[in-house]
């Protein structure tokens, strides 16, 4: 059954994958030589370091927005839900006899802020944007209340070692940014979980019919991005010392969808990887840093950063047609 | 691994279905439907677009729950079908006809689907999942690893993909959707075959098919369902084929077409087609379409025919060639110029790309031209519109509905009757018509034949593409006939002419080993 033209068709097929799985890998590469090359000062180890760390919290998100948008979902309740977990945080730790809790506590507010968005989801059917886009303001909301409608402050953070400290160099956010990745693709590509994700992104209808409970994956996935995003908000209060309910986390949504959509990620669903992902999420840290390096106005950097997204995805699309 | 409780007990069946019924809101889609089918059967049921045939499929597989009152047994012992898991576990596959997988998965990973392999409680154990489905696909002769992605293969392999996820399961009684459908006359024989050999395992199958060839080839009995009823069963013995196409359509046929309209002399072509292609295996296709006649493009599924209708209605973009019509060459690269120009492209799927279901029938007929109706300042006064749909419900007997009526609560036929509406409204001089009965009831049938006929009688000129070959038989003046995205060759049908479905079979499936490039037609 086997035609010359037929293996001539499944290697093309082969090799479009590949450069889908290579995704923005290039990209990256180019950009960090382009401001090695303008500054001078950029592929330094100190720099780098700085890279990462600005990378961390949006990669440690757009993760958990990963698993979202492969099941042809979207989660603009991040932001929020990370200034929330953030107060929860910093506030355990001034409140007597809590301190202990402070980041469980924190984790689980992101977690049940992502297991109420994705209850209305996967039992009310209503559909994600709406759902979220309505979690962004009312958790935003619940974060300033539960700050006071203030900044809530602590000098002494006991787990402030996780923003600032290093192992073996490497500073905690690098670390814990990667352990996500790591245990994302472990779940994504490894484990029965995995497969229902990603096959309830590709055919919601044919993965009902294998017998699949797909109201149980949407759960899961949209949990998981609101305890990402908890997790994201112990990482910001820990870099702090501090939280803001009103303007922490302002717009980290659109980070991290940019950073999935970078990183190669079908916004349909059921395509992609949550190591393009990491290079998403690196691609806009390393624009960011090398942007200030070479002193680009506040203002203009906006305007480059959205360009550079648009044009990434522009020459993705061309290239993978 | 294999099927080898199945020839214990004989004599039970493997399935009983008894007084089945299921109503969706007003519609009756089944009634009382029984069906008996024996271990090691292959059992067709056939029936018209609409007939209960998925309605009763879509019931097995649990994917929708029958009405109350009837029962369903397997193996002599009542069953109840309250989910997808519920019917694989009494070893029950449905292959759909949209198959039903995940295309960005891998072949492996769709065959465990739902029932993964495991390594403890969480992983997935990838190494037993591609071992235990190798020596499944081999016996399939399936020409692909357990590891290839799902959307990188053909439609005929993935069927194979189904079948292999049927045997997995262990089932011993699977459904097939009009297998066929999408397959080359070769992948057919290969599932032919196969079939042979499960039947020969003592696996039960329900063959759901219009095409009598197999079932003549295949079926040890037949059922017949119409309008949701069971109508009669044949034993294989007793097969007949005009007997069958009565109590399908439940009526004689002849007369069914209306094939009045002679064919003017061809003079000058009012559409011609040069050169079309679309630089990706569609094309180049050259022909002429002429005023008062009806051409049909027959073809296999996949052979290109809607994207060679979608190219001439610049509903895709062309790569080179030309498409003129009444001498001036087309701007085919919009329909709206394509509309201006008097050529009109109805939809194959209606409702994915045709209509506006929450809009109104007099909103549906009459979006086309809108711009050309509105007053200063594009003010339209509602009555325009409202008028417009009234007159194409009087002309095309649109029934049950007003001007105002949501177009979703139409049944199939109506709703193609609005749509036909909509083109009409922009006078053409050519009408492309992809699969215009598709989904729509008999009575609706008939009246759109008549309607193609009294249209070409007035001199349009009419491109129909069909799957249907007695239909294309039934209306056409000549049938051209498309594989690999090109036309393979033209069989005239006139009166003392007519074209027989063979000669279009054999072209469409292309004869002999010569196919195997593609090459010359």
């Amino acid at each position: 059954m086997t035609t010359p033209a037929q293996t001539a068709a499944s290697r093309r097929e082969t090799m479009r994958t590949w450069l889908r799985l290579s995704g923005m890998l290039p990209v990256l590469v180019l950009l960090c030589i382009g401001f090695e090359l303008a500054s001078g000062r950029f592929l330094s180890v100190n720099n780098l370091s700085i890279v990462m760390q600005q990378a961390s919290i949006n990669a440690v998100l757009a993760a958990g927005m990963t698993f979202v948008i492969l099941t042809g979902g979207i989660d603009l309740s991040v932001g929020s839900i990370l200034a929330l977990a953030a107060v929860v945080a910093v506030a355990a730790t001034i409140t007597p006899g809590l301190a202990w809790a402070a980041i469980p506590l924190a984790l689980m507010a992101g977690a049940a802020c992502g297991l109420v968005n994705g209850s209305l989801i996967a039992w009310l059917g209503l559909p994600p944007f709406i759902v979220t886009l309505g979690a962004l303001t009312a958790v935003r909301g619940v974060a300033r209340l539960a700050a006071g409608d203030s900044t809530v402050f602590n000098s002494d953070l006991p787990f402030s070692v996780i923003g600032n400290g290093n192992l073996f160099g490497v500073p905690w956010l690098v670390v814990i940014a990667f352990l996500v990745i790591l245990l994302s693709w472990v779940i994504l590509r490894r484990t029965v979980l995995g497969t229902w994700i990603y096959a309830v992104g590709g055919n919601a209808e044919a993965a009902a019919l294998a017998g699949i409970k797909v109201p149980l994956v949407l759960l899961f996935v949209y949990a998981v991005s609101g305890l990402l995003a908890g997790l994201g908000g112990v990482m910001s209060a820990a870099r702090l010392y501090a939280a803001n309910g009103l303007q922490l986390g302002q717009a980290y949504e659109l980070d991290a969808i940019a950073a999935v959509i970078l990183g190669g990620t079908s916004f349909v669903g059921g395509i992609g990887s949550v190591w393009g992902t990491l290079i998403g999420a690196l691609i806009i840290a390393v624009l960011s840093n090398g942007l200030i390096l070479l002193g680009v106005s506040d203002i203009w950097q906006y305007i480059i950063k959205g360009g550079v997204i648009i044009l990434a995805v522009a020459i993705d699309k061309l290239r993978t047609r | 691994m294999t099927a080898t409780a199945a020839m214990t007990q004989p004599a039970t069946p493997r399935l009983v279905m008894h007084n089945i019924s299921k109503t969706f809101g007003p519609i009756r889609a089944l009634q009382d439907v029984s069906l008996t089918v024996m271990p090691g059967e292959v059992h067709a049921l056939m029936g018209e677009n609409g007939a209960g045939k998925s309605t009763l499929m879509r019931i097995l597989a649990g994917a929708i729950h029958a009405d109350a009152d009837g029962r369903i047994e397997i193996d002599g012992r009542p069953a109840q079908i309250a989910g997808p898991r519920d019917a694989r576990d009494l070893g029950i596959a449905v292959i759909y006809q949209e198959l039903s997988q995940s295309p960005n998965l891998t072949v492996a990973e769709n065959m465990f689907l739902g029932r993964e392999r495991r390594r403890g409680p969480f992983m997935t154990d990838r190494a037993r999942q591609r071992r235990e489905c190798a020596p499944v696909l081999a016996r399939l002769g399936a020409d692909f690893g357990p590891d290839t992605l799902v959307m990188n293969l053909s439609l005929g392999q993935r069927q194979l993909v189904e079948i292999a996820r049927a045997l997995l399961q262990d089932a011993r009684l699977i459904v097939m959707d009009e297998p066929t459908t999408a397959l080359s006359e070769r992948e057919s024989e290969h599932l032919f075959t196969l079939i042979d050999g499960l039947r020969a395992e003592g696996i039960a199958i329900i063959y759901i098919s219009h095409r009598m060839e197999e079932v003549y080839r295949l079926a040890d009995s037949v059922s017949v369902l119409r309008d949701g009823r069971y109508v009669g069963g044949l034993s294989r013995a007793e097969l007949d084929a005009e007997r069958l196409v009565s109590m399908m359509v439940g009526r004689e046929i002849s007369g069914f077409y209306q094939k009045q309209h002679r064919p003017a002399p061809h003079e000058a072509a009012v559409l011609e087609v040069r050169d079309l292609t679309d630089g990706d295996g569609i094309g180049p296709v050259s022909f002429d379409l002429f005023a008062g006649e009806v051409v049909g493009i027959s073809g296999l599924v996949g052979s290109g025919r809607t994207e060679v209708a979608r190219l001439i209605y610049g509903a895709d973009p062309a790569r080179g060639g030309s498409v003129s019509l009444g001498g001036t060459e087309l701007d085919h690269r919009r329909p709206r110029s394509s509309l201006d120009a008097g050529l009109a492209y109805l939809t194959e799927d209606r409702k994915g790309n045709g209509l506006f279901l929450d809009m109104t029938v007099a909103e549906n007929t009459a979006i086309s031209v809108l711009h050309r109706r509105g007053g200063p300042g594009g003010v339209l006064p509602p009555a325009t519109v409202t008028d417009m749909g009234r007159a194409r419900i009087a002309e095309l007997d649109v029934r049950g509905a007003g001007p105002a009526t949501r177009v979703g609560n139409l049944s199939g036929g109506n709703q193609q009757k609005v749509l036909l509406g909509r083109l009409l409204e922009t006078a053409p001089q050519v009408l492309i018509l992809d699969e215009p009965t598709r989904g729509v009831d008999i009575g609706a049938k008939s009246e759109i034949y008549s309607l193609i006929d009294r249209l070409t009688a007035s001199g349009m000129a009419v491109l129909m593409i069909s799957s249907e070959l007695t239909e294309l038989l039934g209306t056409a003046d000549r049938i051209l006939v498309m594989r690999d995205g090109r036309i393979a060759g033209e069989v005239p049908n006139t009166a003392t002419n007519p074209a027989t479905q063979e000669a279009i079979m054999r072209l469409s499936a292309g004869t002999g080993a010569q196919t195997k490039n593609g090459g010359q037609a």
